[in-house]
């Protein structure tokens, strides 16, 4: 299974980079990495998707994040009851005759048009990433054009918050 | 109230405020300002000019070595800070504490190719424990109060500071030294173990029959030296010292049996594999101490104790990792560490021992000078007590097999980053902090003229340090792999020197040339009754070879060993 790690970082300058940076001087693989605010100023949010199977692999991944001064927390939910979701955004090209169709199906994924054109519709689709890979496949025969994935986020079920998940200290 | 200040004032109140009393650096454009400033403040700290940016690097992490306390160093943008990421990635792979300025562009100038950018704060991340680029003046104090504490604490390591020149300029009025306390919310001080873990290792450590404590620099950085003297002697284990924990436990202390590792002693190898319980103290599984990973101590358990949680299982699997400073981590688990006779042990790994001695190239009677005996015959005349300053090669390990070292901080070599240059500069800087000892330098001809022109510093310093050159005519410990495993094929490994004598007379320094045994120790009083910089060159037998060896990739015990016709059919 992929790994995905919940993070919380100081919302400064560069710190992207910075995690970026690390996987590729680590030599571990980014699958997806979504950032954004949370409910702290100053403290942003990273969902880290990472190819690493292995669970000592994955704890030196863990490690290394937490390790950079400006991360606060890292939590590792790969294996916790969690909340994970994925927003995709799809056009496909279509014909009058297969407008009607495309719409049952987005309904039926609970998906939404979000723009129609002569040729053309885009479908918003959010659900677990196998759900969107389920949507892509039906909707390949009718001719998808293209297609833009924001990668996972994740929160963990129940009471329990990043914030009080932490981890050992940096170093 | 304060008073009205500008950036460049800041950089050097600051300094003086973390008690730096001495810098390394190199003006250029870009940090002109600072040094400006500099002028107001020379009465509280003192500036070494370098002669290169690469030199400021290795001098601050030389001084902080030798003293447990922030080196610093100074540079312009562009190529000054270019020049730094040699000695940035030096101390980072030892973890060496230093903090480096660094002048930038104008901030509204960033991104543009101005003249003499270049991104530092991007360049050296990989390279830096921490890196800022102070983009206001009003951040500039407390910024650089963070870098030293990011740089001394948890693990230690560089922190660099790119200042651009604006912010130099920009003034605070009433400017006020920040007091508040560091608040770093993702960066926390090491805490005590749970008591299950301390149990764990107590019940692993006082049920093993072969233990091995692993002694690394993380030893000397968390000054856990009594505590790994009580462990060792109340558990009755032995000692192994990787090269940068060359110290924490005296060499004369019979329980240290001796450097690990591709260069190690040969006992202190065959016991890493034949133990059955390792105790890792703060150190890392470098290659260069475990040979082939996958038969590394094979039928053994592994605690590994490190304040860096990411060494934990990265190398090699554990079967405790334990992660806190080492001196807390000693003290919760020693006061309960059973007595135990581990003699059979002991002796089964003296006997190991006695076949090196038979082995030892001491005992070998050459024509020729020969490296190991020269630099055996420098620990003689300085009685074993110097701070000695090593590069990297042969004589690098030639000096951690023949001169044992009682004390902490007495031996400062580049040994994670194996930087050629790093002698001569870190001794100048080292100079600056060992006042009660002499300060030697170990340095082949082919590393010292990499950073040669520092000697340079080293007469305008006056700086007290002795050169010893173990000249073999080449980049030796290439040549040696080359012997070994390219059928001598010697592509540009001899290497051509400048007459040292002269070269030294040049720059305004004694110089000495020795090429035999006896005259080591005369010319080395000479040497000590001079005051400021001296210069040696030990010419030395050209083809030797530092045994044992295990070469890169094979078993730690498969180890070639010095020829002997008492153990190997040979012409002698
Ligand atoms: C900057 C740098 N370049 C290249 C090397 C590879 N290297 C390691 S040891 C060595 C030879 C050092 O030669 P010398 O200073 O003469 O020492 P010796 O081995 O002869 O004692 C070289 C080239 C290195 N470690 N560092």
């Amino acid at each position: 299974m992929k790994q995905t790690l919940v993070a919380l970082v100081e919302d400064k300058p560069g710190v992207l980079n910075r995690v970026a940076n690390l996987f590729r001087r680590r030599n571990f693989n980014i699958e997806s990495l979504a950032v954004g605010h949370s409910e702290t100023p100053g403290v942003s949010r990273m969902t880290i998707v990472t190819d690493e199977e292995e669970y000592l692999r994955r704890n030196i991944v863990r490690t290394n994040l937490l390790k950079m001064v400006n991360v606060i927390t890292v939590e590792d939910v790969t294996d916790i009851p969690s909340v994970i979701r994925e927003t995709a955004l799809i056009k496909v090209r279509i014909d009058a005759t297969k407008r009607r169709e495309v719409m049952d199906l987005a309904e039926m994924y609970r998906g939404r048009i979000v723009d129609v054109a002569n040729h053309s519709l885009i479908v918003e689709v959010t659900g677990e990433s196998t759900k969107i890979d389920s949507m892509l496949e039906v909707l390949e025969p009718i001719g998808i054009v293209e297609v833009m994935r924001t990668g996972k986020i994740a929160m963990r079920r129940g009471s329990v918050t990043a914030r009080e998940k932490n981890g050992t200290s940096g170093t | 109230m304060g008073k009205t200040l500008t950036g460049a004032d800041i950089i050097w109140e600051c300094l003086v405020q973390e008690g730096v009393e001495v810098v390394f650096g190199y003006p250029g454009g870009a940090i002109l300002r600072a040094y400006d400033a500099l002028n107001n403040y020379y009465d509280q700290l003192h500036h070494v000019l370098v002669r290169h940016e690469q030199g400021a690097t290795h001098m601050a992490d030389g001084y902080a070595r030798a003293s447990g306390k922030v080196g610093v160093a100074i540079a312009t943008s562009g190529p000054g800070a270019t020049n730094m990421v040699t000695g940035l990635a030096t101390a980072m792979m030892d973890s060496s504490p230093i903090v480096c300025i660094t002048g930038q562009v104008a901030s509204t100038a960033i991104g543009g190719d101005a003249f003499q950018e270049c991104d530092v704060t991007g360049v050296t991340m990989p390279v830096t424990k921490h890196n800022y680029l102070v983009t206001d003046v009003n951040e500039l104090a407390q910024i650089i109060r963070e870098a030293f504490y990011i740089a001394r604490t948890g693990r230690p390591g560089p922190v660099l500071i790119d200042v651009p020149k604006n912010v130099q300029f920009a003034e605070i009025e009433n400017f006020v030294y920040p007091t508040e306390p560091i608040n770093l919310p993702g960066y926390q001080p090491p805490k005590n173990l749970p008591q299950e873990q301390v149990d764990k290792a107590l019940e692993l450590i006082n049920n093993a029959k072969k233990p091995v404590i692993l002694a690394g620099h993380g030893v000397l950085l968390a000054n856990a030296m009594p505590e790994l003297l009580e462990l060792s002697q109340k558990g009755n284990i032995p000692v192994t010292p990787t090269l940068l924990g060359i110290g924490g436990l005296p060499a004369s202390n019979p329980l240290n049996i001796g450097m690990m590792g591709m260069h190690g002693e040969a006992c202190a190898n065959h016991a890493i594999q034949e133990s059955d319980l390792l105790i890792a103290c703060g150190m890392r599984f470098d290659d260069r101490v475990t040979g082939k990973l996958n038969t590394y101590s094979p039928n053994s358990k592994k605690i590994h104790i490190d304040i860096d949680a990411s060494e934990i299982n990265k190398n090699i699997r554990v079967d405790l990792g334990l992660v806190t400073d080492l001196g807390i981590a000693l003290r919760q688990i020693n006061p309960k560490i059973e007595q135990k006779d581990r003699s059979a042990w002991l002796h089964q790994i003296r006997d190991w021992q006695e076949e090196s001695n038979q082995r030892d190239v001491l005992n070998i009677e050459s024509p020729t000078l020969l490296a190991a005996q020269a630099i055996r015959k420098v620990w003689e005349g300085t009685a074993g007590n110097a701070v000695i300053v090593s590069d990297v090669g042969q004589h690098q390990m030639l000096e951690s097999q023949y001169y044992p070292h009682e004390e902490p901080n007495t031996l400062l070599t580049s040994g994670g980053l194996g930087t050629m240059g790093f002698s001569v500069p870190a001794s100048i800087g080292a100079s600056f902090h060992v006042k009660d000892r002499e300060v030697w330098v170990i340095v082949g001809d082919g590393c010292i003229q990499m950073t040669i022109m520092e000697l340079a510093t080293a007469v305008q310093e006056n700086a007290n340090i002795n050169i010893c050159i173990i000249n073999n005519g080449h980049l030796g410990m290439v040549r040696q792999w080359q012997q070994m495993f390219y059928d001598a094929r010697y592509a540009e490994t001899p290497i051509s020197s400048p007459n040292y004598v002269k070269l030294a007379e040049a720059y305004g320094m004694p110089g000495y040339r020795v090429d035999k045994l006896e005259d080591i120790i005369p010319i080395m009083r000479k040497a000590q009754a001079h005051d400021g910089p001296v210069l040696i060159e030990m010419v030395v037998e050209q083809y030797d070879m530092v045994y044992p060896m295990v070469p890169a990739g094979a078993d730690l015990d498969a180890m070639i060993r010095r020829p002997h016709p008492q153990f190997e059919d040979m012409e002698i």
